[in-house]
């Protein structure tokens, strides 16, 4: 479909065959190459916070020693993973709004600005917002794991650092973090295969037309062209060119992660 | 432990729980500030300076959301979704995962690759709608129930469940004449129970959370979901959709409220139902989350 003039009545046997015009019409597009920015930014921000805040919180949730304060705080920070992006953008909307929005008020409160800021409406903003919601949704759930690891560490380890006078900060450094790097390494290398492709929906809902030149990512721009203007086709083309791009970067990272001697999937 | 607590061991205690502490009030603090606003009067909403407790208790931003029609319509239906749909995703996804994990059968090689490689490739946003139109389930119920059967993460963690069962226990069941199927349901499914709430905890989120599928699929506003009424009006306030669209809210309750306060009660109110399931819950799905993943 991706190399035909696809239309609905002609249905795919019918509909004329042009080749590689869509994928060159789509390398012509500038918007696309904007989409494409928005996409890879947002993918690479939202990872690599992702990545340092979940182990940072796992290293120190693992020193605390009392039991209860634990699970609640664990309790508490999972339950962002559960609400749908429709309720954070809401969430969010709400905690960033410039009529007593609690981040504002904060802000104020703390001399810092003298007026309001309508943080959604700036372009400038949209990535750094997008990536703290995401962070703030799914950054409990993604330390459960490191946690599972943490618990399964060697005890004698940390008697033995004990013995030679390490304190809790030097254990944390020595002994916890590293044994949660064979464990981290991994999933950072299944998360890159998902780079290009990171969803749409919290696009979609944090965004506005105000900033819509910072929020539209790949699949946004692929859904305006099949659905407001009929034109399938191209739509297709982004698709598959998105697709095409994932699956080397799934074959390739399982290539890396196999000669590194790590846990491979395929 | 007995450990002797230094000075720089004090501080950093001190911080570390002063953090953590913090982390969780930034967590919970936007759903109670919420909680307080739809219980605040909205005429006094709007003054600002609502924190954790409502200033003018009234439950009127309630009772408003509940003499909507369509809102009363779209309840039942995401309930019967995610009824109906986390059964049968259930069953399906049981009977997959025990297929796979059973070492007699040929395919399980090849099967389980094709199922690990549709995690990572799909054909995309437009030949998936494409397809889902063509099939002719655009406008039905059945968009939401049939396309999220067997989801492929699920699988994975089933079938990794069920492979370290003891296959002893399999066999032997098999000796007293127990059928294929018996096996599976009179003795793999009881002792996996842990990795069954698991899984269902999680589709049956997912079922609730939906609404791209409503979005794309079901234009027919008597098949409209729950979450996708919440995000019409939230898009109404960011102004996707446009000013002229304020059709969800009719005009009698926009005189007796404010469209934030409305915003902030629907949002309370579709996200109650996963909080009040999700505690009873937790300890299993820490366990199924970290079995899947640690076993890859």
């Amino acid at each position: 479909m991706a190399f035909q003039k696809y239309s609905i009545p002609k249905g795919i046997f019918g509909s004329p065959f042009v080749g590689f015009d869509q994928f060159a019409e789509l390398f012509k597009d500038d918007q696309f190459y904007n989409a494409l920015r928005n996409t890879l930014a947002m993918s690479v921000m939202g990872l690599v916070s992702g990545f340092v805040c979940a182990i940072v919180l796992a290293l120190l949730l693992n020193e605390v020693r009392l039991t209860l304060f634990k699970r609640t705080v664990q309790t508490i920070v999972y339950i962002p993973h559960f609400v749908s992006w429709v309720v954070i953008s809401n969430i969010m909307i709400f905690v960033l709004s410039p009529d007593y929005g609690p981040f504002n008020e904060l802000l104020k409160y703390l001399g810092l600005i003298e007026e309001p800021i309508y943080f959604l409406s700036k372009e400038k903003w949209f990535w750094i917002i997008h990536t703290f919601a995401g962070l703030w949704k799914e950054l409990g759930w993604s330390t459960i794991i490191y946690l599972a690891v943490l618990s399964g560490v060697n005890p004698e380890l940390y008697e033995a650092a004990d013995v030679d006078g390490a304190g809790r900060f030097k254990k944390m450094i020595y002994i916890s973090f590293p044994s949660l790097l064979p464990t981290a390494t991994m999933l950072l290398i299944l998360a890159v295969g998902h780079l290009i492709s990171t969803g749409y929906e919290s696009q979609m809902l944090l965004g506005n037309s105000l900033v819509i030149e910072y929020s539209k990512v790949l699949d946004l721009y692929a859904l305006d062209y099949a659905l407001k203007l009929g034109d399938y086709s191209y739509g297709v083309a982004i698709s598959m060119f998105k697709s095409m791009v994932s699956i080397i970067l799934v074959l390739g990272v399982n290539q890396l992660a196999k000669r590194l001697g790590q846990s491979h999937v395929l | 432990m007995k450990q002797k607590l230094t000075l720089g061991g004090t501080a950093f205690h001190t911080i570390n729980y002063l953090a953590l502490t913090l982390l969780a009030a930034a967590t919970l603090y936007p759903f109670l500030n919420l909680l307080a606003i739809s219980l605040n009067q909205s005429m006094d909403t709007v003054k600002g300076g609502i924190y954790l407790l409502p200033r003018k208790f009234t439950l009127d931003n309630y009772i408003l959301i509940f003499q909507n029609q369509r809102l009363f319509s779209s309840v039942s239906l995401s309930v019967a979704r995610t009824v109906i749909g986390t059964t049968l995703a259930l069953i399906a996804t049981i009977m997959v995962s025990y297929a796979l994990s059973r070492t007699e059968y040929v395919l399980r090689k090849p099967l389980n690759t094709i199922i690990v490689v549709s995690m990572y490739v799909n054909g995309g946003l437009i030949p998936y709608y494409l397809l889902i139109k063509n099939l002719g389930l655009t406008n039905t119920f059945l968009v939401y129930i049939i396309p999220g059967l067997i989801g492929a993460f699920n699988v994975m963690i089933m079938r990794s469940f069920f492979d370290q069962l003891p296959s002893g226990l399999i066999e032997s069941a098999r000796m007293e004449g127990a059928s294929e199927f018996q096996v599976l349901t009179r003795v793999v499914v009881p002792i996996s129970l842990p990795v069954i709430a698991t899984i269902s905890l999680f589709v049956s989120v997912s079922h609730w959370n939906a609404w791209i599928d409503n979005f794309l699929f079901n234009t027919r506003e008597s098949l409209s979901l729950l979450q996708y009424e919440l995000m019409k009006i939230l898009l109404q306030s960011t102004d996707q959709i446009g000013a002229g669209n304020m059709d969800s809210i009719d005009p009698e309750m926009m005189r007796m409220t404010t469209p934030e306060s409305i915003r902030a009660t629907m949002t309370i109110f579709v996200t109650v139902p996963i909080l009040l399931v999700y505690p009873f819950l937790q300890k299993y799905f820490i366990k199924g989350m970290t079995l899947g993943a640690v076993k890859e």
